[in-house]
């Protein structure tokens, strides 16, 4: 096969001049490759955006009272930062950028099963992140409800509700056709010899997490929809003064997002066992385990949705039944650890910056799980529920988990999607610094919900005050890590291509194609003889 | 097509196509879904009022409506019978007799909404709210989930009207028929929610 | 992939389950004017699941389909009925 490439080298994708040319070339694309980098670079934007809100919610919160900001100012941040994070950056995710460029490549087909319905997936989720982020501009005032939306506030605010929810709506289809597309393609378009037991686990992380995109999304969707008839029709499901149930907003709301975190961090765990699997050398440990776990995951996640509920109102039955499932729930997860644990074990291990940003991805994932045992029991979760203990579980298991996830995913397909490559050691720099900084951010919020400083308030008690500043230092060390790590990667853009096609000696399909891939990704369509981690899985 | 080369895609999968229109039917079933779970609580909570309420829904045009779309399914499955035989004016045929039945509920609900307005009931009237939460929560659930039913209706006519074109200039026929499959497929689902829908709101008491 | 020719339903029998969904609408109407106290409800939903299974099996082609297609629906309803049960657990005991 490498005979083969070296002898011809096919234009890549990104060369490709088809019927549209330049800018027109890549927006009118339907090819799954310039797709995901579509996505890509419209996340990254949002993403941008979001940290820059973070760090000026962190200078408000370096002091007691008002420090840059007046409350209500602080109330529209604390809710764009969470709907562009949740909805723009983390939710589409290692899906829409790896995902799309990724998964045809690696079951060995040229694109996804509806290529046309791809791109469109990508209008809709431009056009939902337009109008979600036109409600700062618009009527009487950004949203301030927070990305929840809780009812009976959110039927009453004069704020911007209506355009948020609208473009979260419309955001939700674009979630739902892709989610489609992949259970489509998985099923129909793997190469001859590829049973599903021959995927790669990140692939099989795809497929679990599609199926949650189809069947929870839909029921956020209605509820949005309900909360736009309650704005504008005063229909009552949820408004108390009507007889409606503020609770039933959030079992509804809730059925969705709980799964939505599946969502976010099922990818994320399939690249990590793509990224530990091809730096320890080896076949992956316990193969059929993670593939199982993926979707027992996304099954039992669909039944936990209660645990953040349990300050709600909820009857009691309701809170244990929750409570048990929620620790049902943490079991497949720790098997996919004990996985890439003993992965590592009699590896022939080959420290590059992936496999850094996927150790780091294991101690934060692993803390914030931690975390998550305190809040998903019933007794101690009363106490630091709505406090800053639980923004810290969350920062840690979703940055910490999807966040660094796609970073590491970033710098390990790095050279397959652009054929060049990024200075290492100042990746590995970056990444400390980013490491250090995350932790001093966010270690400090665990601290201070114990102590029972609340969320979302713009102001504290000042005994809270030191903890604060010790946080917002944090965030500062944080963007500078990010600020290096993204240099170098648009840097390394800019460098000469690379001479080989596989640096990391990688054992999946993509690996055995040129990088930066062809257009239709194979000359011939390879047929599968072993597993996806083995050496010399394809027959010519 | 426009970026990928022309050859390798032409290979059609009437499978994956299907399988498509199916998953999107799971995310239908699960939108209508949450709107049953709403349904279901507050039955729960108001059954007085749902079961007074419950009488001032017409019965009759209820159970019109409902054999109406149960014949309309029978005609859109009949049409794909008929394509699989190369007939394609019958085809057509049933296809014209789906979409008109479904018209005439259309109409139907129009005048069943019309006389409910007229009565001063819809959401956030003022004889609504003097009613009370019971009554509030039945006409706000009965207007919304029919309401999007409807919406869905005329979905699924304008999916059945662009398959009947097709179907007309041949680019349906006996050997390419899973754009018909997929439209009647949706159309069974409208059939489907209106099955739950006709009894919870107009014959539970 | 084309299609195999596959079994063509036939018109009579398209007959046949519409006139068994009439019939069960019908039986669903009788069933309701009856007093039956909380199994109305109850009944006038296992009749509409009938129902629904008809139109899902015989004129949405399931009973001809690849099994897999028949697990997946089993499987959308089998995690739609819990979402309504584990909600219950809260209205239920409140």
């Amino acid at each position: 096969m490498s005979a083969d490439q070296l002898s011809h080298r096919l234009p890549s994708y990104l060369e490709y001049q088809g019927k549209y040319k330049g800018l027109l070339g890549w927006i009118l694309s339907t090819d799954h490759k310039r797709i995901g980098l579509l996505y890509f670079y419209s996340m990254i934007t949002f993403f941008l955006a979001g940290v820059v809100m973070g760090l000026l919610m962190k200078l408000e919160l370096i002091a007691p009272g008002q420090t840059i900001m007046t409350a209500q100012t602080y109330n529209g941040l604390f809710t764009i930062h969470g709907l562009t994070m949740i909805f723009l950056f983390v939710i589409p995710g290692l899906i829409a950028v790896y995902g799309n460029f990724m998964l045809p490549i690696m079951i060995g087909a040229r694109d996804v099963a509806f290529p046309k319905i791809n791109l469109l997936s990508w209008y809709l989720y431009l056009l939902g992140a337009l109008i979600v982020l036109a409600s700062q501009f618009m009527g009487d005032g950004p949203p301030d409800t927070g990305w929840t939306f809780y009812a009976p506030y959110s039927l009453q605010t004069h704020t911007n509700v209506l355009a948020a929810v609208t473009g979260a709506f419309i955001l939700g289809f674009s979630s739902i056709l892709t989610g489609l597309n992949f259970v489509v393609t998985i099923h129909q378009m793997r190469a001859p010899g590829m049973g599903f037991f021959r995927m790669p686990l990140f692939s099989w992380a795809l497929y679990g997490t599609a199926w949650i995109q189809l069947l929870a999304t839909p029921v956020v969707g209605i509820t949005f929809l309900m909360v736009v008839a309650e704005r504008v029709f005063h229909i009552g499901f949820f408004d108390p003064t009507l007889g409606g149930d503020p609770i039933l907003y959030q079992h509804l709301f809730w059925i969705y997002s709980h799964p939505a975190v599946y969502i976010m961090i099922l990818p994320a765990m399939g690249a990590i066992t793509e990224i530990i699997t091809t730096f320890s050398n080896r076949v992956v440990f316990g193969y059929k385990a993670i593939a199982l776990s993926s979707l027992a995951i996304a099954f039992v996640g669909y039944f936990v949705w209660g645990h953040h509920m349990f300050t709600s109102g909820m009857s009691d039955t309701a809170r244990w039944i929750f409570s048990l499932l929620t620790f049902l729930v943490a079991i497949p997860s720790a098997i996919k650890v004990f996985n890439w644990t003993a992965t590592l074990y009699k590896g022939s291990i080959d420290l590059q910056p992936p496999f850094w940003w996927a150790l780091g991805f294991i101690f934060v994932f692993m803390i914030g799980g931690f975390s998550g045992l305190v809040l998903g029991a019933v007794a101690t979760d009363v106490h630091v529920q709505d406090t800053a203990f639980v923004v810290a579980h969350f920062h840690y298991i979703v940055f910490g988990g999807t966040g660094f996830a796609f970073f590491g995913a970033l710098h390990f397909w790095y050279p397959k999607m652009f054929g060049k490559v990024y200075n290492r050691r100042i990746a590995n720099i970056g990444l400390l610094i980013f490491f250090i900084g995350f932790n001093w951010l966010y270690f400090p919020m665990f601290i201070l919900g114990m102590m029972g400083m609340p969320r979302r308030y713009f102001d504290y008690l000042p005994e809270f005050h030191s903890w604060n500043v010790v946080s917002t230092i944090g965030s500062w060390i944080l963007a500078t890590g990010l600020i290096i790590i993204i240099t170098n990667l648009l840097r390394g853009k800019k460098g000469t291509p690379l001479e080989i096609d596989n640096p990391w000696n990688g054992r999946t399909l993509e690996w055995q194609i040129q990088s930066p891939p062809p257009l239709e990704n194979f000359e011939h369509i390879p047929t599968i003889t072993k597993g996806p981690y083995e050496r010399h899985n394809t027959e010519e | 097509m426009e970026q990928t080369a022309t050859h390798s895609l032409e290979h059609r999968d009437d499978t994956a196509s299907k399988l498509g229109m199916w998953l999107f039917i799971f995310t239908e079933i699960l939108l209508f879904g949450g709107l049953f779970i709403v349904y279901s609580v507050y039955r729960y909570k108001y059954p007085v009022a749902f079961h007074l309420a419950n009488q001032e829904l017409d019965k009759t045009i209820g159970l019109i409506n409902t054999v109406i779309l149960l014949i309309s399914s029978m005609t859109v499955a009949m049409s794909v019978s008929a394509i699989k035989e190369g007939k394609k004016k019958l085809t057509i045929t049933l296809l014209g007799i789906t979409l008109l039945l479904a018209l005439i509920f259309l109409v139907n609900k129009y005048f069943e909404w019309g006389a409910k307005f007229h009565h001063g009931l819809y959401p956030g009237s003022g004889i609504l709210h003097d009613l009370g939460h019971g009554d509030t929560l039945f006409f706000g659930l009965y207007f919304f989930m029919t309401g999007l039913h409807a919406l869905h209706i005329i979905i699924g006519m304008t999916l059945l009207a662009v398959v009947l074109l097709k179907v007309k200039n041949e680019r349906i026929n006996s050997g390419d028929y899973v754009l018909l499959e997929n439209g009647g497929l949706y159309w069974h689902l409208v059939d489907l929610i209106w099955i739950f829908l006709f009894p919870l709101f107009y014959l539970i008491h | 992939m084309s299609e195999e020719k596959e079994h063509i339903v036939s018109y009579k029998n398209n007959f046949l389950v519409l006139i068994a969904l009439l019939c069960l609408t019908f039986l669903t109407v009788a069933i309701t004017s009856v007093e039956l106290g909380p199994w109305n409800v109850s009944a006038a939903m296992l009749i509409a699941s009938l129902k629904v299974g008809i139109v899902l099996y015989y004129f949405m082609h399931l009973k001809f389909e690849h099994v897999i297609l028949r697990i997946m629906v089993i499987m959308v309803v089998l995690v739609f009925t819990a979402l309504i049960v584990i909600t219950f657990f809260d209205y239920l005991y409140r």
